[in-house]
């Protein structure tokens, strides 16, 4: 790891509820290395969201706080740091993508205005030359006729081009590391293909790190390098992806490789789908141990134990006693 | 924003203005026995003015004759003759009229300059102490009824401190800045209780319209970008706020001409609403007609522009 | 690319912002739909208080003149416009009649007035709301065109017009208290019913097509059975909390009013006429003015902090 951009130690980021006290992210470490595509998985309400978001403090505090754990960025901890400092990370260091492209851009401002919004801010360009410079980002991310286009409104794009707009934004101050929330969760299948396409031409021509959010084992499959699957607020493997594919670890892991639809198999020996078992334990009082134990079929005493996070192979960790 | 927009928008009040004229002559025709029957009775109108007056409201025809001849003298500005002051009712109105928008306006005013920066604080902080008190005072101000926070800016700036005049004067003499310093006292009391009772349910219009767009995922977007919290509020989250606030401001727009008439009637303001109550204490119908008729044009004309607002605000409204 | 296949088969919804928080299960016990509004409306401290006092002030004016048996219109001369003392706590007025008592009197007409107008209004906006709601088409155009009307109408005004046009005929049918009674209460019922309308025919066309309701259709449940049975109860909650605050307007528009010397009769001390008979003696006798004017605020305050605490209870989803 000599070239670590971020690296997420025991963050722990809780949300104070009526009800209680939810773990979003219960002790969650991982890192990013410069120009590497890290994937991280899990089903919804697994914390990932809150760690993507956490990194950028955009977190609503109250109700939520970090209570616990270190963010480090190039080695620097983003937690203590003021409003003012984090607007200076923010867009020019680390860049995020949001999973719903239709209500993610302000309806009232024009996108070319959104773009030069942060052109504005952080490169000390002028009205005019934002603009100039949100064509020319619009232009990066293939949409046509980016000269006339800048002028329109988010509700004249479709889905997929407004996700482009996005990235547009999102990259127009060259960040180190692009955080993508499920960038593509929310489109048709045929855009989804375009938009991470996109995003693979665009780590190659700006040189970035990416961080891609999603529950898609297949888009894993094809764009990332290494990867952590997440389990209620917790990092229970963490692989370089053949070794998550080839050998996979964790239960969790396991089940999630086997419910990839697959036409072929299918097809041919009429199998169905598996799926895992039972829900998400809940974050508010989550079971002491492991926590996937209860929809584990190798279950066993051990499991009420917290299990440590053992290395298994060459960057290749697991949080299982198997 | 098209001009098209603009267009349909007009177009639009017409409809409007016909079915208040309608409500209005309906309840005109309703009222029970001859509206002018006290005409006759009344030595201080002449013979032939009263009979002028029947025939030109043809109080024998059909209703529907009625209407139409009512409708067509409004239309071309023949409203009629005030049996009390004697003159005709345009001119009446056109007196008084520009009295009422400058109070009305400078409430409201008045209103939004209090209302926005606390309600915007208060919706961005929500549940924080200073929410807490805002709205709290708010509730306060729109449970004062009008007359009664009248008597009560009376009682402390007029009768106890003396800083105040107490009621409004027409016939202020003096001239250059003496004038307006009179003008500007005599006025701060009547603006201050209609804006401040504007300003009460503004405040919980802006900050729940705050409230909502908190929420919403642009708002993070915004912040994601690093460009400041302040322009983050200033920009994402007020600039699409307003956009609700605008149409409850047109909808509140009837209750802001019931509150002025009720405060010119207190600091005996001379606009269109102390002439309505006047005009009602004498039995002179076709001021009160005319006066009504008015008002509601006045609401619906401000409701036009709400509308224009609105479509300014929204660039997506006049793309529909 | 392979697209993307969910990670698992459990639900994947796109959530936002609060997707950890909205995925943590719900609370475990579950409450009765009555208990948990209870649950909510408790937190409601303000709204705790308002039910308290505005419980006291209900007593006050139920069972408060069989205890303070001082008539209302006892004359005295030579103790008027006295401040307040123990033969009189809240003072007397220009007559020398005794403040509280009739304000006690008083209160009861003032909330009957707030009540039943807002009964009216329940009334016609649920049957305008659900026959809008109910039948399609035209009809519905219609009485939603209507509604809008309505809503721009300068309400003040016209309800002045209408008692103005029609106060002497309803005297001499119903007397003097029982014509303006209900002339009073039908005016103010019979321009606030809009909300009313919409929020049922909102309600009805939101669940017009749930399962429930086709069920219902489809086992030959008339359209009238289906309102009322099916619809009405799910709509039950914001109009409670419409209606809460129709009752804090209706008070204040009777006061007003009477306020405006176009209501009650003199005889008849509603709190808004006895601020209006001692608004010319506030620099003498504030303590007339004052009392009456609180109770109208108190009351307006309480009821208004109880709606709001109602619509954190019922109708969470509503901010305004």
């Amino acid at each position: 790891m000599a070239d670590t951009l971020l690296d997420i130690r025991g963050l722990k980021t809780w949300f104070k509820t009526d009800d209680g006290m939810v773990r979003a992210v219960d002790g969650v470490s991982l890192h990013i290395d410069r120009g590497e595509t890290l994937g991280v998985v899990g089903e919804s309400g697994c914390g990932k969201t809150v760690t993507a978001r956490s990194v950028l403090k955009l977190i609503d505090m109250p109700p939520g706080r970090f209570e616990a754990g270190q963010i480090l960025w190039q080695g620097r901890d983003l937690i203590p740091l003021s409003p003012e400092e984090m607007d200076k990370i923010r867009a020019r260091e680390i860049a995020i993508v949001f999973q719903e492209p239709m209500t993610s851009l302000n309806p009232v401002y024009t996108v070319g205005y959104q773009i030069a919004e942060v052109l504005h801010q952080h490169q000390n360009l002028s009205k005019r030359q934002s603009i100039q410079g949100a064509v020319e980002m619009l232009r990066l991310v293939n949409i046509p006729n980016p000269q006339k286009r800048v002028h329109d409104y988010p509700h004249q794009f479709s889905g997929g081009m407004r996700q482009r707009v996005m990235i547009a934004m999102a990259l127009s101050c060259k960040p180190k590391l692009l955080i993508a929330d499920e960038p593509t969760t929310a489109l048709d299948v045929t855009i989804q293909a375009q938009i991470l396409e996109l995003m693979q031409e665009m780590k190659d021509k700006l040189g970035m790190s990416i961080t891609l959010i999603t529950h898609a084992m297949g888009v894993v499959a094809e764009t990332c390098q290494r990867v952590v699957v997440m389990y209620a607020g917790k990092v229970v493997e963490e692989a370089p992806v053949e070794a998550l594919f080839g050998n996979p670890r964790h239960p969790y892991t396991q089940g999630l490789i086997r419910s990839i639809p697959r036409v072929d198999r299918a097809a041919a020996q009429k199998e169905r789908l598996e799926a895992i078992p039972g829900t998400v334990p809940s974050l508010m009082n989550p079971p002491a141990g492991c926590r996937f134990a209860a929809r584990c079929k190798y279950a066993m005493d051990i499991c009420s134990r917290e299990p440590p996070l053992k290395e298994v192979g060459p960057g290749h960790r697991v949080a299982c006693v198997l | 924003m098209s001009r098209q927009y603009v267009i349909r928008r007009i177009l639009l009040m017409i409809p409007s203005i016909f079915g208040i004229s309608v409500v209005l002559f309906t309840v005109l025709a309703l009222a029970p026995g001859d509206p002018f029957s006290e005409l006759a009775a009344n030595p201080a109108i002449p013979p032939e003015v009263a009979a002028a007056l029947r025939a030109k409201f043809g109080l024998d025809d059909p209703v529907w004759t009625r209407y139409y001849h009512w409708l067509i003298a409004m239309l071309h500005g023949d409203w009629g003759f005030s049996f009390a002051s004697r003159i005709n009712v345009e001119t009446l109105i056109l007196q008084r009229l520009p009295t009422t928008l400058v109070v009305i306006g400078a409430a409201q005013l008045l209103a939004i300059v209090v209302a926005l920066p606390v309600g915007v604080l208060a919706g961005t902080r929500p549940y924080s102490i200073f929410d807490q008190i805002a709205n709290t005072l708010a509730f306060v101000g729109f449970s004062l009824p009008t007359f009664f926070t009248g008597l009560l800016l009376i009682l402390v700036f007029s009768v106890q401190l003396d800083w105040l005049p107490m009621v409004y004067r027409t016939d202020i003499s003096g001239a250059g800045w003496q004038w307006y310093w009179e003008q500007f006292k005599q006025s701060i009391m009547p603006i201050a209780v209609l804006g401040l009772f504007q300003g009460a349910s503004l405040v919980r219009y802006v900050r729940s319209a705050v409230l909502d767009v908190v929420r919403l995922d642009y708002v993070t977007t915004a912040r994601s970008k690093g460009i400041g919290e302040r322009s983050v509020i200033a920009r994402h989250i007020v600039r699409t706020a307003l956009i609700p606030v605008v149409t409850l401001v047109a909808l509140q727009m009837p209750v802001i001409f019931g509150g002025a008439l009720v405060t010119e009637q207190i600091f005996r303001v001379p606009g269109i609403g102390s002439l309505l109550i006047s005009a009602m204490l004498s039995n002179d119908t076709p001021v009160v007609m005319a006066v009504t008729f008015v008002l509601s044009c006045l609401v619906v004309f401000f409701n036009f522009i709400a509308d224009i607002l609105y479509g300014w605000l929204d660039p997506r409204i006049s793309y529909r | 690319m392979a697209g993307s296949t969910p990670a698992s088969l459990t639900a994947e919804r796109p959530a936002g912002a609060g997707a950890a928080v909205a995925a943590a299960p719900r609370k475990q016990a579950r409450f009765s739909p009555g208990r948990e509004a209870w649950r909510r409306f408790r937190k409601h401290r303000l709204a705790m208080m308002s039910t308290v006092i505005l419980a006291i002030i209900l007593a006050a004016v139920l069972l408060g003149p069989l205890v303070w048996q001082v008539p209302i219109n006892e004359i005295d001369f030579a103790a008027k416009l006295q401040g307040p003392s123990w033969t009189h706590p809240l003072g007397t007025d220009d007559l020398g009649q005794d403040v509280l008592a009739r304000l006690l009197y008083g209160g009861r007409i003032s909330l009957a007035v707030g009540l039943a107008a807002m009964m009216v209004a329940c009334v016609v906006g649920v049957l305008i709301g659900a026959i809008a709601g109910m039948s399609r088409g035209y009809v519905e155009a219609v009485l939603m065109w209507l509604a809008d009307l309505f809503l721009s109408l300068p309400q003040l005004p016209l309800l002045l017009l209408i008692i103005y046009l029609f106060r002497d005929s309803l005297k001499s049918v119903f007397g003097p208290e029982g014509g303006v009674f209900i002339m009073v209460v039908a005016v103010i019922g019979g321009l606030r019913w809009m909300q009313v309308a919409r929020l049922v025919r909102a309600q009805i066309l939101s669940i017009r097509e749930k399962e429930f309701i086709e069920a219902a259709r489809a086992l030959g449940a008339s359209p009238v059975r289906q309102v009322v049975r099916h619809i009405l109860p799910n709509a039950l909650g914001p109009v409670i909390v419409a209606g809460t605050i129709d009752v804090a307007a209706a008070i204040i528009a009777e006061s007003t009013l009477s306020f405006l010397g176009l209501g009650f009769p003199p005889d008849i001390p509603t709190w808004g006429r006895v601020l209006f008979d001692a608004k010319d003696t506030i620099d003498i006798a504030p303590h007339w003015a004052l009392f009456s004017g609180a109770a109208i605020f108190l009351t307006v305050l309480t009821i208004n902090f109880i709606g709001d605490g109602l619509r954190d209870a019922l109708d969470p989803r509503r901010v305004l």
